[in-house]
């Protein structure tokens, strides 16, 4: 029995996203849990799965307590950081399926101010980076910027990929960052910006990375034929898959460290959907660092393995181009939550509410989670 | 003597002990399978081809080639800030497996020649890679 479409994200919650804030984690996860509920047309108490994203703020337990929840039907850790809130979707809709729940949140919170949570200290405590831990950041491969270099410096040597490739993505994030008054960035950026900014870990410049922000995000996935009053568009999952790389801990040992978790996961998806890439009308993919959408690209087969740089190239990826991709802004300029933003970005999308940076008309699109060193999830979804 | 914070130090582990007591005494070891004479690298407790959980620890010839590379100019540790720009070079051993290490020399390129070299600093040995032939000569 297929899960497609057996499924919705029946609402959808953010709080502001900003740096410094002065809320815990736990605080933000609960604003934007809050208010993807009500978007839902729900009260707390009707939430009967819960997937809280990552380890740093509240766990199944501080969700029953807050919301007085009577009876927990299921939860769910999934210990994958940035793949986490795609990888929730497929469970949320497998459990919401098969009738365990009728309405699952999936709920992520984050306050990286702190130093201690800053990339290159936090991830040093995560298992999947003991490899990392103890072979790498002895010799000074500390932080994700250093870690995903190699694979995009690869990336360069083999296939010619090149800086404004780079760039294009960049650029694109930043004029869709503008459309948005959720999104952190507001200055708008060139391709020569991106090219003399600052280097970070070769070929990483400052501008191929991704913010480091405070907020919370979340999503409610409810039963397709759950039958509630719901206030907005539904939003079917039509296709949900999760993939692993080989060697998924360590970069240095994977056989093909130009290959992600995603390509495993991405031709399930299309095949449960139904469609293929060209279908696909507006993308939300995972932006940890500018290059990990082209690889993205290339692994989902939006175009052959080592011609991403060129796919993104003439503005391919903008609003107004055949696939305006990130249209919140993305990880780069709106706001890191984990790509929980990506899901609930995508959601307005196919309801028609994103607003200026609405892609008109848009019923179908899809958005990626890439997390740790290579995990990589994918969901199809379509305005039902 | 600068206030330099120390370098981090790999946490202990019974899997990797042995790897560890290698490069202090200047060798580069990895895990061999003590069934099926398979290498492996990082250490782990099974051996992937045939699940047998013995092993020989053998010593890499120390010779390979360069898969690719980044260079930091960023420190995320403050260990590494007075290094900066320092490169990282990921290495195809001749044996299979693949390495990491800090390079000192000059232009890199993929499947450039590359040798060991172990150096011992307060913190702990340190794993690098040199041009083959100018080791040679
Ligand atoms: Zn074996």
């Amino acid at each position: 029995m297929s899960l497609a479409e057996r499924a919705c994200v029946s609402g959808v919650g953010e709080t502001a996203y900003v740096r410094g804030s002065p809320k815990s984690a736990f605080e933000l996860q609960i604003e934007a849990a809050l208010a993807a509920i009500a978007d839902a047309g729900l009260r707390p108490r009707d939430i009967d799965g819960v997937i809280p994203i990552g380890i740093v703020s509240g766990i199944a337990e501080d969700f029953i307590d807050n919301f007085a929840i009577p009876d927990l039907h299921f939860s769910a850790v999934i210990p994958h950081g940035g793949a986490s809130p795609v990888m929730a979707l497929q469970a949320a809709a497998s459990v919401v399926a098969s009738g365990i729940c009728r309405h699952v949140l999936i709920a992520f919170g984050r306050n990286v101010s702190a130093a201690a949570n800053k990339a290159g200290a936090r991830i040093h405590a995560m298992p999947q980076f003991h490899y990392v831990t103890e072979f790498e950041h002895p010799l000074g491969n500390s932080a994700p910027a250093q870690i995903y270099a190699p694979m995009a410096r690869r990336h360069m040597e083999l296939y010619g990929t090149r800086v404004e490739h780079f760039g294009a993505v960049a650029v694109a994030c930043r004029e869709h960052a503008m459309l948005n008054e959720r999104a952190i960035m507001k200055k708008p950026i060139t391709l020569e910006d991106h090219r003399n900014s600052r280097l970070i870990a070769d070929p990483f410049r400052l501008l191929d990375c991704s913010l480091e922000s405070d907020g919370g995000a979340a999503v409610v996935v409810s039963a397709a034929a759950a039958g509630h009053d719901a206030p907005r568009p539904r939003v079917l999952i039509s296709g949900v898959a999760t993939g692993h790389p080989d060697s998924p801990a360590s970069i240095t040992q994977r056989p093909d460290m130009t290959s992600l978790g995603l390509a495993k996961a991405a031709p399930r998806a299309f095949r449960m959907a139904g469609v293929t890439p060209a279908d696909i009308e507006v993308a939300e993919i995972y932006d940890c660092f500018t290059y990990a959408v082209i690889r993205q690209l290339e692994d989902m087969g939006f175009c052959a393995k080592g011609e991403g740089g060129p796919f993104v190239a003439d503005g391919r990826l903008r609003l107004g181009g055949a696939l305006p991709t990130n249209t919140h802004g993305g990880l780069l300029s709106q706001a890191h939550v984990w790509g929980l933003n990506h899901v609930v970005e995508l959601v307005r999308q196919l309801r028609g509410e994103a607003g200026r940076a609405q892609v008109a008309g848009a019923r179908l699109g899809l958005v990626t989670g890439y997390g740790d060193l290579g995990d990589g999830a994918i969901a199809i979804m379509r305005r039902g | 003597m600068t206030d330099t914070p120390a370098r981090p130090e790999p946490p202990p582990s019974a899997l990797s002990a042995a790897y560890w007591e290698g490069l202090r005494r200047g060798e580069l070891l990895l895990q061999v399978c003590a069934n099926c004479g398979v290498p492996r690298h990082y250490p782990r407790l099974l051996c992937c081809e045939c699940y047998h959980d013995g092993v020989h620890w053998c010593a890499a010839s120390g010779r390979g080639r360069v898969h690719s590379w980044t260079v930091a100019h960023y420190a995320y540790h403050p260990a590494f800030a007075a290094e900066l720009p320092y490169t990282l070079v990921t290495v195809d051993l001749e044996e299979g497996p693949r390495a990491l290490g800090r390079w000192y020399g000059g232009a890199l390129a993929i499947g450039l020649p590359v040798r060991v070299r172990i150096v011992q600093r307060e913190a702990g040995p340190e794993l690098c890679f040199e041009v083959a032939d100018a080791a040679a000569s």
